[in-house]
């Protein structure tokens, strides 16, 4: 049989769906567990520190110009500037060093 | 105070705009793939519609191409995406107890590593409206993006594709910082997070794991540890 690509589309949404949807639709009351909760409490954090550094600095054409949008986005993030603002200004930076740099 | 489904919704949305933002520049470079994997643009468009992933789609663009069975398509997926699962673990603690079954289930298709970090972000509950209203700009984003990098090709200079994908990274920084400003330990974890993930990523042989597999170990170790040595005290509910 002919692999189809509509099949492999929805196995992988299935896949990724389930995924998603089966702790939110299973665990429906709050957990009175100390350490479960401390584990989900603190995991927010460990997981994107670990999805931003190091892969940031291959993120941009030179690792020059994402140095610099790490270093301005986290000093701005540092100050508790919101979402937006530190989106936009790591944007604008990152867009000039590429500019100056390349 | 009890907010509206429709002002978290208009807030989601209003949060949402730099991840679509992100997203249409980021997935340019998928749909490029897409296109010399030799997907046409309807289902490579299609497939980020459905998925939304930005590792797993890239990965899957190769199994579809070898003609690999299934169940290698879903084991792939499943080991790529598994992040989701604590993801949404945690989101389970966050929405009200008492949420109906199918804003759970509509919820569930809006779990992607931004709007999952924005959403951790909301001081207190979370409504599962705030995180319909990123995906409803954040997907179009990924899906049209993916469709226009089949059509066009590499059509955003080099420069707004950089900048934009820092921007998603930035966000990360503007959810995990402040809180680390605040806590000792929240710092002392995000700081041996990125160390921990720097190694990972450049010794060798650790640096063979993918890179699901390497955010869900440091996790598990680094977010274990921490609920280990330091538990949150009994009455801070919510407070993520």
């Amino acid at each position: 049989m002919q692999p189809n690509v509509y099949v492999y589309i929805a196995v992988m949404a299935l896949v990724t769906y389930l995924i998603r949807v089966l702790p939110l639709t299973l665990i429906r009351r709050q957990i009175q567990n100390r350490t479960i909760r401390s584990f989900l409490f603190y995991m927010p954090y460990a997981t994107l520190a670990v999805m931003t550094f190091p892969a940031i600095l291959s993120a941009t054409g030179t690792p020059w110009s994402a140095l610099v949008g790490l270093i301005v986005a986290a000093a701005m993030a540092w100050r508790g500037c919101s979402l937006f603002t530190v989106a936009s200004v790591a944007c604008v930076a990152v867009f000039a060093a590429e500019c100056v740099l390349l | 105070m009890i907010e509206s489904h429709g002002t978290w919704y208009r807030r989601g949305l209003r949060d949402g705009v730099p991840i679509g933002l992100g997203y249409l520049a980021v997935s340019f470079t998928l749909g490029i793939a897409a296109k010399v994997s030799g997907m046409g643009a309807g289902d490579a468009t299609l497939m980020s519609l459905l998925n939304n992933t930005s590792a797993g789609e890239f990965a899957a663009l190769g199994i579809i191409a070898a003609g690999a069975p299934y169940l290698e398509m879903a084991f792939t997926q499943l080991v790529i995406n598994l992040r989701y699962l604590l993801m949404s673990c945690a989101l389970s603690q966050k929405i009200a107890p008492e949420t109906p079954i199918w804003q759970r289930l509509m919820m569930g298709y809006t779990v992607t590593d931004e709007i999952f970090a924005i959403s951790a972000a909301v001081p207190g509950r979370l409504d599962p409206f705030y995180c319909l209203g990123a995906i409803s700009v954040a997907a179009p984003g990924w899906a049209l993006g993916t469709c226009l990098g089949v059509l066009l090709g590499n059509a955003l200079p080099g420069r707004i594709v950089s900048a934009l994908s820092v921007a998603l990274y930035g966000m990360f920084l503007a959810v995990i910082l402040p809180p680390a400003r605040k806590s000792k330990v929240i710092a002392g974890v995000v700081a041996a997070s990125m160390i921990a993930s720097a190694l990972f990523t450049y010794l060798p042989v650790l640096s063979g794991l993918s890179s699901g597999t390497r955010i869900i170990i440091l996790t598990v170790l680094i977010a274990g540890a921490a609920a280990i040595l330091f538990p949150i005290p009994e009455e801070n509910d919510h407070a993520a």
